[in-house]
């Protein structure tokens, strides 16, 4: 399964499903991301976790191990 | 009849600098009950009779967040008259998914479209006549930082107030979704009130049990209804709670695809984007990072900062208002103790915390020009890494660093972190690193100790940083802190030019709260404090606490401090003076050691005599005092910010704990190494020891897996 942990920076991604429950998830579908959004990886912090991602025109910072909840398709 | 704003939008959208905008200086900060979040309200300036609620920074009504619950709680039980629901015009999707949710509620609605020189100045276009048809709502396009029609936006609140809401909500959701909602309301009808009548459909349909509380729906309607959520769920292969998600965002990017023109495409960089590739660029960011922490701490800790403390306690408060009153007061002809009260107790105690106001000024200056510009999210973005290591976020990394100042300001700067568990320990923990205070007594004790050594103060660092890594691991195996991390799914909002105003108001608000404090409770305690050590069995004493009160209860306590090798009541006393003030103590112990000059070497040694030359004794008292808990303007304030005295108790004791075991420890092991003592004590010690160790590496009780095992070996 391709998440959006595997999207290397510089390249964008489409949601194909979003895994997980509860609060994590409700968080990161409020946020914006649900399926069918593209989301572009901007970059890795310095210390290589989290990742910055734009979504619906706008920048989102995420953890890689939270980013893994997210199926994805490379566009 | 008064009216009632309630201001509501995402975080960043621009809410505090409207709110500020419209209200003036009637501000009243305080907490929402029962939670420790922030509730600001004012009045609507030239209008007294209109009050303005400020809601807290939300992206949702969801059930999940705190300031989320409070938000929708207001907004259905206490039904302001309208609401006032701020968009970030140059963000309009992700802020409209809010808006859908407010409508729902049913109150009367006027949207500010805010930023609007912004959106304007990237060449988008917003049809806010249609914009406004389709939502059935007023609309106003301001701009809160240039004050551009935002009395205009309250005058529309107003007159949308008089005529209550009347236009139908818009048709968010779509086929079986929109049949099934329309089947709950019908269950739910005669059971709310008809104006939320949509806000809990919907909130049913989701399952949210804290917002079906009140309806108490009996067992056969909630399998009716439930019957309806599960073929809908099926028809669209996902949970009830993501279908109304994305059919809200469905609906959204429709809307704006009809409303708003974009001129700019998605990937191309605005300057804000050019900002952020050279400050978070993944070679710059580290050294770009230490240097403006470092120039921060430069500014408002160590030169000026200190300097005008040193000068607000030595000068201001140390000289000319200290001589001041005595020369004032001795004319009037007031007797040596009611001098010594005035004097000694009151200007001298309230004067040493009032001398941390402007460090604390300087200091939340610089950290809200940090915040403000949108720096300081990124500062959390950089050091997250690191801190969820041990159980916290990177936003706990600025309180942690103003701690190695001050411990106040550190706990007031953890305000800014939105999770409670990670705020409640950054609380906890940010007083464990030194702070300035708390180098005079290594300072002293390392005299004492080891003259001229230069280790002591860097070991003292590590100590520190080591409780706040053992702590963090340890707590986060208990009940209350375990549980998955919050999430970091955080905006990065874009950089901004901070206003002087708004960093002014933050600094204010903040210094405000301190200065309060100083004058009440700590006023308070300063005389308590003051009579102790000035009054004795044989009453009124100039400077003789060896009879005074405080002598009495120091030898009271005395058995408690025998553990830790200090069980003479000067070190009991010393330890209680440190309480007050950190850098009381080395007063308080050249005082009590007899001291036969000023001079720091023949304090060290007056103090080594008292301590029996005992090098260990010397260590725990070090310990004890530089890792229990922090002075008392320190824990007041952490008793503030952690909202209930629950937490403040729980923050004290563990503190104290904390100091408390590292110097008994380090006693008795040390005892027992150099000089073969083994009693309880040392036994104790041991067990301590190996505690520490099986809190660090005992596998958490309430993760998840755990759990779910428990729970299946019960059933079986």
């Amino acid at each position: 399964m391709l998440t959006l942990r595997d999207i290397p920076v510089g390249k964008s991604g489409t949601v194909l499903k979003i895994h997980g429950s509860g609060a994590l998830r409700r968080r990161i579908m409020d946020m914006g991301i649900t399926k069918g959004t593209s989301i572009y990886v901007r970059k890795v912090a310095p210390l290589g976790d989290p990742v910055e991602v734009t979504v619906r025109g706008y920048e989102l910072s995420i953890r890689k191990q939270e980013a893994e909840i997210l199926e994805m398709k490379e566009n | 009849m008064a009216v009632k704003i309630a201001l509501a939008g995402n975080p960043n959208c621009g809410k505090t600098t409207l709110f500020n905008d419209l209200t003036g200086s009637t501000q009243y900060v305080g907490n929402w009950p029962g939670v420790t979040v922030e509730k600001k309200e004012g009045r609507l300036k030239g209008h007294h009779d209109v009050i303005i609620e400020d809601l807290p920074g939300i992206y949702s009504l969801s059930p999940y967040s705190m300031e989320e619950v409070v938000s929708r709680n207001y907004l259905v039980n206490e039904k302001p008259d309208v609401i006032l629901n701020i968009i970030d015009g140059t963000n309009i999707e992700r802020n409209l998914y809010l808006t859908t949710q407010l409508i729902e509620i049913g109150l009367p609605m006027v949207i500010a479209i805010n930023m609007m020189d912004l959106v304007v100045k990237n060449g988008d276009v917003i049809n806010i006549t249609k914009l406004s048809q389709e939502l059935g709502c007023r609309i106003i396009e301001i701009s809160a930082l240039k004050g551009q029609s935002t009395m205009e936006a309250a005058q529309l609140c107003l007159e949308a107030a008089k005529e209550g809401r009347q236009v139908e909500p818009p048709h968010v959701f779509t086929g079986s979704v929109e049949h099934a909602i329309a089947h709950i309301e019908e269950s739910i009808q005669d059971k709310v009130d008809p104006l939320n009548l949509r806000w809990y459909a919907v909130k049913v349909f989701e399952r949210d049990e804290k917002a079906m509380g009140p309806l108490h729906l009996d067992r056969v309607t909630k399998k009716h209804i439930d019957d309806h959520i599960k073929d809908c769920e099926k028809e669209m292969d996902d949970e009830a709670e993501s279908i109304i998600t994305n059919q809200r965002y469905d609906y959204i990017q429709a809307l704006t695809a009809r409303c708003v023109k974009k001129k700019r495409s998605m990937h191309e960089m605005t300057t804000s984007d050019k900002i952020d590739r050279i400050v978070t660029n993944r070679i710059l960011a580290l050294p770009i990072f230490a240097l403006i922490m470092w120039a921060v701490y430069f500014f408002s800790v160590t030169t000026l900062g200190s300097y005008l403390t040193d000068w607000t306690n030595d000068v201001l408060f140390g000289t000319w208002i200290t001589n001041g009153a005595t020369a004032g007061l001795t004319a009037l002809g007031a007797s040596d103790a009611v001098i010594s009260l005035l004097v000694d107790g009151i200007i001298g105690g309230v004067g040493t915390v009032l001398g941390f106001v402007p460090q604390m000024i300087l200091l939340f200056f610089c950290l809200s020009i940090l915040e403000d510009s949108g720096y300081m999210v990124r500062v959390a973005f950089i050091m997250d890494r690191i801190f969820r290591r041990f159980g916290l976020s990177g936003k706990s990394f600025i309180p942690m660093l103003v701690g190695t100042g001050c411990g106040v300001p550190a706990i007031m700067a953890s305000r800014t972190i939105e999770n409670e568990k990670d705020r409640r320990m950054t609380i906890m923990l940010s007083t464990f690193l030194p702070c300035g205070a708390k180098m005079e007594i290594v300072a002293m004790m390392t005299m004492v100790l080891f003259p001229g050594s230069m280790f002591v103060a860097p070991a003292m660092y590590f100590v520190g940083l080591g409780i706040v890594v053992f702590s963090g691991i340890a707590l986060k195996k208990t009940k209350y802190f375990s549980g998955d991390p919050a999430p970091f799914v955080m905006e990065l909002p874009a950089y901004h030019l901070p206003t002087i105003k708004g960093i002014l108001t933050h600094v204010w608000e903040r210094a405000k709260a301190f200065i309060i404090k100083a004058g009440t409770i700590i006023f308070a305690m300063c005389i308590v404090m003051w009579f102790l050590m000035h009054f004795g069995p044989s009453g009124f004493l100039a400077d003789d606490i060896d009879r005074s009160f405080l002598r009495y209860i120091g030898e009271v306590f005395a058995w408690l401090f025998k553990p830790l090798g200090l069980g003479f009541w000067q070190g009991a006393v010393a330890s209680i003076s440190a309480e007050v003030a950190k850098e009381q103590a080395t007063a308080t112990l050249g005082m009590l050691a007899h001291a036969t000059s000023d001079s720091n070497a023949a304090v060290a040694a007056a103090i080594n005599t008292m301590f029996g030359g005992s090098k260990l004794v010397g260590m725990s008292f070090l310990l004890f005092n530089i890792f229990d808990a922090p002075c008392m303007v320190a824990i007041a304030t952490a008793f503030r910010e952690q909202g209930t005295r629950k937490w403040g108790w729980i923050t004290m004791g563990y503190q104290m704990m904390i100091g408390y075991c590292l110097a008994m420890c380090t006693y008795q092991i040390g005892m027992l190494v150099s000089e073969g003592v083994f009693n309880g004590a040392t036994a104790a010690a041991i067990v301590l020891v190996i505690l520490a160790i099986y809190f660090i590496f005992r596998p958490n009780p309430y993760s998840e897996k755990r759990m779910a095992r428990k729970a299946s070996m019960a059933r079986a």
